[in-house]
């Protein structure tokens, strides 16, 4: 049961996008994040949604794959539709009780659905295309200009994969731990909520002291292997920007463009 | 009572491209004051089908009866045969969690809902039943005690819910000699003293001959062989072709008599083998 979350999967391919420098990758899907919260109507978002699109096509990874990504967040997305549905004031063109539809609240709450729909799937694009190590390495390397002011990105970096690596093994000892509790007659499925949360309490507990052990052996086997942090620490794969990286750098920076000039040229929508 | 498991068989993510058979037909009965081992080497199911046997998997095919109840029929009520068949799990240590050692083995008791009188009781019999003084031990901290005394706490949280099948998993695994034999003892002495069923997986084939009275072998997902210790330990070509080992008395012994000495090779404990060591050298057929 626990076995069934996933978190960051990496979908295994040698599309033209997998291939991209990660540095790239990262840069974009912020670039987009930007670009969503620019646009102010229905034809900027269809745009977005085109390049989304043509993005995805690309990678070749299956849209089953993608749409699982949006899963999780079904309540949040339902959650803010309903609350801009009601709650936004206007032009009244339903009325359910003491709650008022509005024609603005209608068309935010879809503007609203469709920007945080095309920000899961530009996100997940990122970590479906991009093993955890390469996205690590990345983002390690766009911090690095900023180590002069003092932020560790190494150590920023190295924490993200030991993190990204340790889910399983976490999720396991959780899924083993839960065992041997339900063997002494623990109880996780009934009772209210108060007794379900107490019930977890012989969970957590164990869990965290095996955090704590698991963290304790990382740390002493790294470094018996003379692991001192950043410094002077050479790279197995080293990273380079190819011409094609150039090119979708250049690329994205043109959309960005156009989205400020589309945004100034079609009248807001909201 | 007896436990009886009938064709037996778990697949591992059925329907998906890396489905696996964990265990294939496996049969076999284990009858009250009978103490069991499984062997077998890494993966060859022998976890997978102790946690069948208190209902934590369901099987995809065959039958699990506990004392005349089908367990893996639907509707079955699950706390009635965890309270039947107790599974101590590999490292049981990491599942402590109480403040103090007291309340902690009082965890399973109080999950059976008995009242505050019977679980002290059962507490202090089960903590000394594993060699613990609840009046020593009791408030202390599990998570200041030994590795080996850890152990020991977390087996009479098992203990104290009297079950009558006590299932170890690997109940001596990282231990020190000193730790190791206590548990082994501990075994021995619970067994006696609930006249329950025990069944153990272990690794160490002197523990498996000195405890045992049926031996089930282990190997990718089947029951390869069952049968007394003698029978098991006497088929040594098919257990190294499982990846297994016999008794280190009969290794001696086998060594004794490939370097010349006529020695009988049937003993499979230290005891016994000391017994005919002294037999042959008192004896006059000795010829060396």
């Amino acid at each position: 049961m626990l076995r069934d979350i996933t978190l960051g999967q990496y979908y295994p391919g040698s599309s033209p996008i997998h291939r991209l420098d990660p540095r790239v990758k990262i840069i974009a899907t912020l670039l987009f994040i930007v670009e969503l919260f620019i646009v102010n109507n229905f034809i900027g978002f269809a745009i977005c949604a085109a390049a989304m699109a043509i993005c995805v096509i690309v990678s070749k990874v299956p849209l089953s794959f993608i749409m699982r990504g949006l899963k999780p967040i079904i309540i949040i997305l339902l959650f803010t539709f309903l609350l801009n549905i009601f709650m936004v004031d206007g032009k009244v063109i339903w009325t359910l009780g003491p709650l008022e539809v509005t024609k603005e609240g209608l068309i935010t709450a879809i503007f609203m659905a469709i920007r945080l729909i095309l920000l899961i799937i530009g996100s997940s694009l990122l970590t479906l295309t991009t093993t955890p190590i390469r996205l690590t390495d990345g983002i390690e390397r766009l911090l690095s200009p900023f180590e002069r002011f003092g932020l560790p990105a190494h150590d920023i970096a190295m924490m993200m994969s030991i993190a990204l690596r340790f889910i399983p093994t976490l999720l396991e000892e959780a899924d083993k731990i839960m065992k041997a509790q339900q063997a002494r007659g623990a109880d996780f499925e009934s009772g209210n909520i108060m007794r379900r949360a107490k019930s977890l309490i012989p969970i957590l507990i164990p869990l965290f002291v095996s955090a704590f052990r698991i963290a304790q052996d990382l740390a002493m086997a790294m470094e018996s292997r003379c692991y001192r942090g950043g410094k002077g620490r050479t790279r197995l794969h080293e990273m380079r920007f190819h011409r094609k990286d150039v090119i979708s750098m250049i690329v994205l920076f043109v959309f960005l463009a156009g989205i400020i000039v589309e945004r100034m040229l079609v009248e807001s929508d909201i | 009572m007896s436990i009886q498991v009938r064709n037996l068989s778990y697949v591992y993510n059925a329907g998906m491209p890396d489905e696996q058979k964990a265990l294939d037909n496996v049969s076999f009965e284990v009858y009250n004051g009978q103490i069991a081992s499984i062997i077998g080497h890494t993966g060859s199911g022998k976890s997978t089908l102790v946690q069948h046997l208190n209902g934590l998997l369901k099987p995809s095919e065959g039958t699990i009866i506990v004392g005349g109840t089908d367990i893996t029929e639907a509707g079955v009520a699950m706390r009635e045969i965890r309270q039947k068949v107790g599974l101590v799990f590999q490292y049981p240590e990491y599942q402590l969690f109480e403040e103090t050692v007291a309340a902690d083995v009082a965890f399973g008791p109080k999950n059976l809902g008995l009242d505050e009188m019977e679980i002290n009781d059962r507490v202090r019999e089960a903590l000394s039943l594993v060699g613990l003084d609840v009046d020593e031990v009791g408030e202390r901290s599990p998570f200041d005690l030994s590795g080996g005394q850890k152990r020991r706490v977390a087996i009479a949280g098992i203990i104290a819910m009297r079950p009558q099948v006590l299932i170890l998993d690997e109940p001596t695994a990282g231990l020190d000699p000193g730790a190791h034999r206590e548990i082994i003892d501990m075994i021995r002495k619970v067994h006696e003293k609930e006249e329950n069923i025990v069944i153990f997986v272990s690794h160490n084939m002197d523990d498996v001959a000195a405890l045992s009275d049926k031996v089930l072998v282990m190997d990718r997902g089947q029951l390869m062989m069952s049968g007394t210790p003698q029978e098991i330990f006497h088929q040594r070509e098919r257990l190294a072709n499982a990846g297994l080992d016999i008794p280190s008395a009969a290794k001696l012994m086998m060594q004794l008599r490939k370097s010349g000495c006529e020695v009988p090779v049937d003993a499979l404990t230290r005891e016994d083998a000391a017994k005919e060591l002294a037999a042959y050298l008192q004896g006059k057929s000795r010829k060396c």
